[in-house]
Protein backbone atom coordinates (compact mmCIF):
# COMPACT_ATOMS: atom_id res chain seq x y z
CA UNK A 1 0.00 0.00 0.00
CA UNK A 2 1.10 3.69 -0.43
CA UNK A 3 2.81 5.56 2.73
CA UNK A 4 1.05 8.63 3.94
CA UNK A 5 3.21 12.25 3.78
CA UNK A 6 1.40 15.30 4.85
CA UNK A 7 3.64 18.22 4.35
CA UNK A 8 3.33 20.21 8.16
CA UNK A 9 1.93 23.52 8.22
CA UNK A 10 2.13 26.24 10.65
CA UNK A 11 -1.27 24.72 11.88
CA UNK A 12 -1.22 21.39 10.50
CA UNK A 13 1.55 18.68 11.61
CA UNK A 14 4.01 16.87 9.34
CA UNK A 15 2.57 12.87 8.80
CA UNK A 16 4.43 10.14 7.72
CA UNK A 17 3.01 7.16 7.65
CA UNK A 18 4.76 3.88 6.66
CA UNK A 19 3.00 0.94 5.51
CA UNK A 20 6.36 -1.54 4.90
CA UNK A 21 8.66 0.14 8.10
CA UNK A 22 5.31 -0.20 10.47
CA UNK A 23 6.24 3.58 10.76
CA UNK A 24 4.01 6.21 11.90
CA UNK A 25 4.96 10.09 12.47
CA UNK A 26 3.09 12.73 13.84
CA UNK A 27 5.01 15.97 14.39
CA UNK A 28 4.60 19.91 14.79
CA UNK A 29 1.60 21.62 15.55
CA UNK A 30 -2.13 20.32 15.17
CA UNK A 31 -4.11 23.36 15.58
CA UNK A 32 -6.65 23.39 12.28
CA UNK A 33 -9.96 24.84 12.71
CA UNK A 34 -11.40 21.47 11.01
CA UNK A 35 -9.57 18.62 12.26
CA UNK A 36 -12.17 16.26 11.59
CA UNK A 37 -11.33 16.84 8.08
CA UNK A 38 -7.46 17.18 8.27
CA UNK A 39 -7.45 14.21 10.19
CA UNK A 40 -9.90 12.03 7.71
CA UNK A 41 -6.94 10.41 5.47
CA UNK A 42 -4.95 9.37 8.48
CA UNK A 43 -8.21 7.58 9.87
CA UNK A 44 -8.49 6.20 5.98
CA UNK A 45 -5.12 5.08 5.41
CA UNK A 46 -4.92 3.44 9.23
CA UNK A 47 -8.24 1.06 7.91
CA UNK A 48 -6.49 -0.49 4.92
CA UNK A 49 -3.16 -0.51 7.05
CA UNK A 50 -5.16 -2.97 9.13
CA UNK A 51 -5.59 -5.52 6.53
CA UNK A 52 -2.15 -6.40 6.18
CA UNK A 53 -0.04 -4.32 8.88
CA UNK A 54 4.04 -4.59 9.69
CA UNK A 55 4.40 -7.52 12.38
CA UNK A 56 5.87 -3.96 14.35
CA UNK A 57 4.02 -0.91 14.24
CA UNK A 58 6.00 2.05 16.01
CA UNK A 59 3.95 5.37 16.24
CA UNK A 60 6.10 8.63 17.51
CA UNK A 61 4.44 11.71 18.79
CA UNK A 62 6.01 14.55 18.43
CA UNK A 63 3.44 17.48 19.24
CA UNK A 64 4.69 20.70 20.07
CA UNK A 65 1.09 21.91 20.74
CA UNK A 66 -2.57 20.74 19.59
CA UNK A 67 -5.96 22.73 19.99
CA UNK A 68 -8.96 21.11 21.86
CA UNK A 69 -10.72 19.95 18.57
CA UNK A 70 -7.31 17.90 17.46
CA UNK A 71 -7.61 15.90 20.68
CA UNK A 72 -10.65 14.29 20.17
CA UNK A 73 -9.11 12.94 16.71
CA UNK A 74 -6.05 11.96 18.19
CA UNK A 75 -8.01 10.11 20.32
CA UNK A 76 -9.63 8.36 17.42
CA UNK A 77 -6.73 7.66 15.59
CA UNK A 78 -4.90 5.73 19.01
CA UNK A 79 -8.35 3.88 18.92
CA UNK A 80 -7.85 2.70 15.42
CA UNK A 81 -4.58 1.67 16.36
CA UNK A 82 -5.90 0.16 19.29
CA UNK A 83 -7.87 -1.98 17.41
CA UNK A 84 -5.20 -3.71 14.86
CA UNK A 85 -3.18 -4.46 18.04
CA UNK A 86 -6.06 -6.42 19.55
CA UNK A 87 -6.89 -7.92 16.35
CA UNK A 88 -3.13 -9.40 16.84
CA UNK A 89 -2.38 -8.52 13.54
CA UNK A 90 0.27 -6.37 14.77
CA UNK A 91 2.57 -4.86 18.05
CA UNK A 92 1.76 -1.95 18.10
CA UNK A 93 3.56 0.83 20.33
CA UNK A 94 3.52 4.27 21.35
CA UNK A 95 6.29 7.04 22.01
CA UNK A 96 5.08 10.15 22.90
CA UNK A 97 7.43 12.86 22.85
CA UNK A 98 7.53 15.87 25.07
CA UNK A 99 9.93 18.62 25.88
CA UNK A 100 11.75 19.61 28.89
CA UNK A 101 9.34 20.90 31.46
CA UNK A 102 6.39 21.30 28.84
CA UNK A 103 4.68 19.34 32.11
CA UNK A 104 1.24 19.77 29.52
CA UNK A 105 2.33 17.67 27.61
CA UNK A 106 3.71 15.47 29.12
CA UNK A 107 -0.01 15.24 31.24
CA UNK A 108 -1.38 15.13 27.75
CA UNK A 109 0.41 11.55 26.94
CA UNK A 110 -0.41 10.14 30.23
CA UNK A 111 -4.19 10.97 30.10
CA UNK A 112 -4.36 9.00 26.49
CA UNK A 113 -2.73 6.15 27.84
CA UNK A 114 -4.82 5.69 30.98
CA UNK A 115 -7.98 6.16 28.24
CA UNK A 116 -6.17 3.85 25.17
CA UNK A 117 -5.49 0.60 25.35
CA UNK A 118 -1.85 0.30 23.86
CA UNK A 119 2.03 0.32 25.90
CA UNK A 120 3.11 4.40 25.79
CA UNK A 121 6.40 5.46 26.23
CA UNK A 122 6.64 8.98 27.62
CA UNK A 123 9.90 10.77 26.34
CA UNK A 124 11.32 13.81 27.67
CA UNK A 125 13.81 15.30 25.22
CA UNK A 126 15.32 18.81 24.52
CA UNK A 127 13.94 19.68 21.56
CA UNK A 128 11.02 18.62 19.96
CA UNK B 1 -13.21 59.60 16.26
CA UNK B 2 -11.53 63.01 15.63
CA UNK B 3 -7.92 63.41 14.68
CA UNK B 4 -7.16 64.95 18.21
CA UNK B 5 -8.21 61.97 19.86
CA UNK B 6 -5.55 59.38 17.58
CA UNK B 7 -2.21 60.55 20.68
CA UNK B 8 -5.28 59.71 23.52
CA UNK B 9 -6.02 56.37 22.39
CA UNK B 10 -2.72 55.25 21.42
CA UNK B 11 -1.65 56.52 24.71
CA UNK B 12 -4.30 54.52 26.10
CA UNK B 13 -3.48 51.33 24.73
CA UNK B 14 0.11 51.99 25.85
CA UNK B 15 -0.51 52.60 29.42
CA UNK B 16 -3.19 49.52 29.24
CA UNK B 17 -0.28 47.77 27.98
CA UNK B 18 -1.20 46.45 25.22
CA UNK B 19 0.49 44.38 22.75
CA UNK B 20 -1.84 43.36 20.13
CA UNK B 21 -5.62 44.33 19.40
CA UNK B 22 -8.18 43.49 16.45
CA UNK B 23 -11.23 44.35 16.03
CA UNK B 24 -13.28 42.94 13.26
CA UNK B 25 -14.54 40.03 11.35
CA UNK B 26 -12.72 36.40 12.62
CA UNK B 27 -11.51 34.39 9.97
CA UNK B 28 -9.20 31.46 9.66
CA UNK B 29 -6.21 33.50 7.90
CA UNK B 30 -6.50 35.90 11.21
CA UNK B 31 -5.72 33.62 13.39
CA UNK B 32 -2.55 32.91 11.35
CA UNK B 33 -1.15 36.20 11.80
CA UNK B 34 -2.05 36.69 15.61
CA UNK B 35 -0.10 34.34 15.87
CA UNK B 36 2.80 34.86 14.43
CA UNK B 37 2.65 38.60 15.86
CA UNK B 38 2.05 36.93 19.29
CA UNK B 39 5.34 34.66 18.75
CA UNK B 40 7.48 36.84 17.12
CA UNK B 41 6.72 39.12 20.12
CA UNK B 42 7.30 36.36 23.18
CA UNK B 43 10.31 35.73 21.07
CA UNK B 44 11.71 38.83 21.52
CA UNK B 45 10.94 39.25 24.95
CA UNK B 46 12.09 35.91 25.69
CA UNK B 47 9.38 34.12 27.28
CA UNK B 48 10.35 30.55 28.48
CA UNK B 49 9.15 27.87 26.80
CA UNK B 50 6.17 26.72 29.39
CA UNK B 51 4.51 30.37 28.73
CA UNK B 52 4.75 30.60 25.63
CA UNK B 53 3.31 27.53 24.71
CA UNK B 54 0.50 28.09 27.51
CA UNK B 55 -0.31 31.93 25.86
CA UNK B 56 -0.17 30.02 22.50
CA UNK B 57 -2.62 27.29 23.74
CA UNK B 58 -4.87 29.75 24.96
CA UNK B 59 -4.98 32.01 21.39
CA UNK B 60 -6.03 29.11 19.35
CA UNK B 61 -8.25 27.83 21.90
CA UNK B 62 -10.21 31.63 22.75
CA UNK B 63 -10.15 32.12 18.83
CA UNK B 64 -11.39 29.07 18.02
CA UNK B 65 -13.98 28.94 20.18
CA UNK B 66 -15.38 32.38 19.04
CA UNK B 67 -14.63 31.43 15.45
CA UNK B 68 -16.70 28.24 15.65
CA UNK B 69 -19.37 30.20 17.78
CA UNK B 70 -20.26 33.27 15.64
CA UNK B 71 -20.26 30.41 12.94
CA UNK B 72 -23.18 29.22 14.97
CA UNK B 73 -25.04 32.04 15.70
CA UNK B 74 -28.01 32.74 13.21
CA UNK B 75 -27.33 35.99 11.99
CA UNK B 76 -30.64 38.60 11.80
CA UNK B 77 -31.27 40.37 8.29
CA UNK B 78 -28.84 43.10 8.25
CA UNK B 79 -27.29 41.93 11.28
CA UNK B 80 -24.55 40.03 9.94
CA UNK B 81 -21.67 42.03 9.95
CA UNK B 82 -22.19 42.63 13.37
CA UNK B 83 -22.68 39.48 14.74
CA UNK B 84 -19.51 38.00 12.80
CA UNK B 85 -17.32 40.77 14.56
CA UNK B 86 -15.65 40.09 17.35
CA UNK B 87 -12.49 41.25 19.80
CA UNK B 88 -9.43 40.39 20.62
CA UNK B 89 -6.99 42.14 22.97
CA UNK B 90 -3.18 40.81 24.26
CA UNK B 91 -1.61 42.40 26.91
CA UNK B 92 1.74 42.16 28.45
CA UNK B 93 3.29 43.61 31.68
CA UNK B 94 6.05 42.39 33.66
CA UNK B 95 5.95 38.74 32.52
CA UNK B 96 2.40 38.15 32.80
CA UNK B 97 0.00 37.66 29.53
CA UNK B 98 -3.53 38.66 29.11
CA UNK B 99 -5.84 37.36 26.49
CA UNK B 100 -9.11 39.35 25.98
CA UNK B 101 -11.97 38.76 24.38
CA UNK B 102 -15.23 40.10 23.44
CA UNK B 103 -17.80 39.40 21.24
CA UNK B 104 -21.53 38.77 20.66
CA UNK B 105 -23.86 35.87 22.05
CA UNK B 106 -27.37 35.02 21.19
CA UNK B 107 -28.82 35.71 24.98
CA UNK B 108 -30.45 31.80 24.76
CA UNK B 109 -27.05 30.88 24.98
CA UNK B 110 -25.79 32.87 28.03
CA UNK B 111 -27.33 30.45 30.70
CA UNK B 112 -25.42 27.52 29.42
CA UNK B 113 -22.24 29.73 29.10
CA UNK B 114 -22.61 31.15 32.35
CA UNK B 115 -23.07 27.49 34.08
CA UNK B 116 -20.06 26.66 31.97
CA UNK B 117 -17.56 29.42 32.67
CA UNK B 118 -19.05 28.76 36.63
CA UNK B 119 -18.17 24.91 36.42
CA UNK B 120 -14.50 25.54 35.18
CA UNK B 121 -13.83 27.88 37.84
CA UNK B 122 -14.66 25.79 41.04
CA UNK B 123 -12.72 23.19 39.79
CA UNK B 124 -8.81 23.30 40.91
CA UNK B 125 -6.21 22.04 38.22
CA UNK B 126 -6.69 18.42 39.06
CA UNK B 127 -10.18 18.46 38.74
CA UNK B 128 -10.13 20.12 35.98
CA UNK B 129 -7.64 17.66 34.60
CA UNK B 130 -10.09 14.87 35.07
CA UNK B 131 -13.32 16.78 33.59
CA UNK B 132 -11.22 17.31 30.84
CA UNK B 133 -10.50 13.49 30.87
CA UNK B 134 -13.69 12.43 31.03
CA UNK B 135 -15.16 14.67 28.32
CA UNK B 136 -12.55 13.41 26.07
CA UNK B 137 -13.26 9.90 26.68
CA UNK B 138 -16.90 10.09 26.81
CA UNK B 139 -18.33 13.47 25.07
CA UNK B 140 -19.84 13.89 21.75
CA UNK B 141 -18.48 16.87 19.80
CA UNK B 142 -20.51 18.61 16.71
CA UNK B 143 -19.65 18.10 13.29
CA UNK B 144 -17.15 20.52 12.95
CA UNK B 145 -15.02 18.50 15.51
CA UNK B 146 -15.71 21.19 18.07
CA UNK B 147 -15.92 19.20 21.55
CA UNK B 148 -16.77 21.18 24.09
CA UNK B 149 -13.02 20.98 25.57
CA UNK B 150 -12.37 24.88 25.21
CA UNK B 151 -13.34 26.64 28.25
CA UNK B 152 -11.88 23.53 30.51
CA UNK B 153 -8.59 23.70 28.57
CA UNK B 154 -8.11 27.62 28.60
CA UNK B 155 -8.57 27.54 32.55
CA UNK B 156 -6.23 24.52 32.27
CA UNK B 157 -3.83 26.71 30.55
CA UNK B 158 -3.99 29.91 32.21
CA UNK B 159 -4.03 28.29 35.96
CA UNK B 160 -6.16 31.53 37.35
CA UNK B 161 -9.72 31.72 37.51
CA UNK B 162 -11.54 32.94 34.31
CA UNK B 163 -13.10 36.39 34.67
CA UNK B 164 -15.89 37.53 32.30
CA UNK B 165 -18.54 39.49 32.16
CA UNK B 166 -21.71 39.15 29.74
CA UNK B 167 -23.16 42.33 29.20
CA UNK B 168 -27.06 42.56 27.60
CA UNK B 169 -27.06 44.60 24.58
CA UNK B 170 -30.52 43.84 23.48
CA UNK B 171 -33.20 41.17 24.39
CA UNK B 172 -32.01 38.56 21.89
CA UNK B 173 -28.22 39.87 22.30
CA UNK B 174 -25.36 39.70 24.95
CA UNK B 175 -21.66 40.55 24.86
CA UNK B 176 -19.53 38.26 26.07
CA UNK B 177 -16.30 39.70 27.65
CA UNK B 178 -13.47 36.80 28.60
CA UNK B 179 -10.18 37.72 30.54
CA UNK B 180 -7.69 34.83 30.68
CA UNK B 181 -4.34 36.21 32.82
CA UNK B 182 -1.59 33.66 31.97
CA UNK B 183 1.23 34.68 34.81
Amino acid sequence: MENLVIEGTAKTPTVEFDASEGKIVLKGRSIPENSIEFYRPMQDWLKEYSIAPAVKTVVDIRLEYFNTSSSKCILDFFKSLESIKSAGNSDVTVNWYFETDDEDMQEAGEDYEAIVGLPFTIIEVDEI
Amino acid sequence: MAISDVYDFYKRMEDEHIILSFKGAFTEDLLTSILHIVEGKMEALDIDTKKKKRVFNVLVESFQNLYHHIEEMAPEEGEYERNRSAMIIVKYEEKRFTIITGNFVNSNRIPELRQKLETVNALNDEALRELYRSKLENGGRTEKGTAGLGLIDIARKSKNKLDYEIINVTEATGFFCLSVLID
